[in-house]
């Protein structure tokens, strides 16, 4: 009985000895400094082209900026929140990758039905102005 | 425990798992799971704000009221302090305490100018008349910044919280996985604020 109960004990700590080094979903100094000068680099771009009207159109600005933020985004993701398609086996990615499919859904659905909402929307007559309370 | 112990009818002690095991992380999967989530609700705002965005009811817009070197500080704050609480979590995966609660108290300073920089905005631009409820682009406006910040303020109140665990408990396994959470959140702030300081101010800015 008691060569069991130390058996359970020892099973236990094996257990425990399990979770302490938990994925490896940890960074190491290099991963933090890379991603932050990536970070830096990809924040001080966009301010400088918008602050300083680097590009002759508003239209390329914007494109810039959203394609920097994507970029951006990236990389925060592999650095600082380390992720990569191993983690949790497999299932972070997973979600993630449902998240952005919703994500896009929502995004450009809203912009589709609001936009067609606002293009069959008539200009109210004037009839219809003094119906308004 | 997921070990059960049974006595067979012959005596002998056998064991069987009454449950599955346990699978490591799952806490930080679960985790993962809210803030994606949470990613959900900004993603809802950010379509909010892409369809009201432009209405400004003859009132002010983003090129009127955004001040750039503001939001550009705003931004800075807020990188600093994802990388300070990564240098927490090297010193917590070191096992230094002190060094820990260091970097944790850098961070959440660097919360607090974030959030006492975006009051002051808040602030100023409500002083100005151009309040949540002066147009649609402004409710849409102080929703999406305003919710943000208000996940920073929780973080911050966590962090603390946190901190103070640490220095009474030291850092344990568990200490470690709720660290481990709260640096996820962190770092998912700072990723939305990307989005935020992006398509809400830059391209605001832009007529």
């Amino acid at each position: 009985m008691s060569a069991a109960s130390h058996d359970a004990h020892h099973a236990h700590d094996a257990h425990d000895h399990g979770h302490d080094h938990d994925g490896g979903a940890h960074g190491s100094l290099k991963d933090y400094v890379i991603g932050f000068v990536l970070a830096v680099i990809l924040t001080a771009i966009p301010f400088w082209l918008v602050m300083g009207h680097v590009l002759p159109t508003n239209q390329m600005t914007a494109i810039a900026v959203m394609g920097l933020a994507i970029i951006q985004v990236l990389v925060h993701m592999i650095y600082f929140l380390h992720m990569n398609s191993r983690s949790e086996g497999g299932w972070t990615m997973l979600a993630l990758v449902f998240t952005l499919v919703v994500v896009v859904i929502t995004l450009s659905g809203s912009l589709w039905v609001m936009h067609n909402l606002d293009t069959h929307m008539m200009a109210p007559m004037p009839h219809d102005m003094r119906e308004v309370p | 425990m997921a070990h059960a112990q049974t006595l067979t009818e012959a005596g002998e002690t056998r064991f069987h798992l009454t449950e599955d095991h346990h699978p490591e992380n799952g806490t930080l999967l679960g985790f993962w799971i809210y803030l994606m989530s949470d990613c959900l609700i900004f993603a809802v705002l950010f379509a909010c704000y892409a369809v009201l965005g432009r209405n400004y009811a003859a009132g002010p817009s983003g090129a009127d009221l955004f001040d750039l070197p503001i939001v550009a500080v705003n931004t800075a704050l807020l990188l600093f302090s994802s990388i300070t609480y990564g240098f927490a979590m090297l010193s917590a995966q070191a096992k230094k305490v002190p060094a820990t609660l260091i970097w944790l108290a850098i961070t959440g300073l660097f919360g607090l100018g974030f959030l006492s920089l975006e009051l002051y905005e808040f602030h100023h631009l409500i002083h100005e008349g151009a309040g949540p409820q002066r147009s649609a682009f402004l409710s849409s406006f102080f929703v999406l910044v305003g919710t943000h910040g208000l996940h920073v303020t929780f973080g911050i109140i966590w962090l603390v919280t946190l901190m103070t665990q640490v220095a009474k408990r030291g850092l344990g396994v568990e200490m470690k996985r709720r660290l481990m959470c709260l640096s996820m959140f962190w770092h998912f702030l700072d990723v939305i604020w990307i989005g935020v300081f992006s398509f809400v101010y830059l391209l605001g800015v832009l007529k």
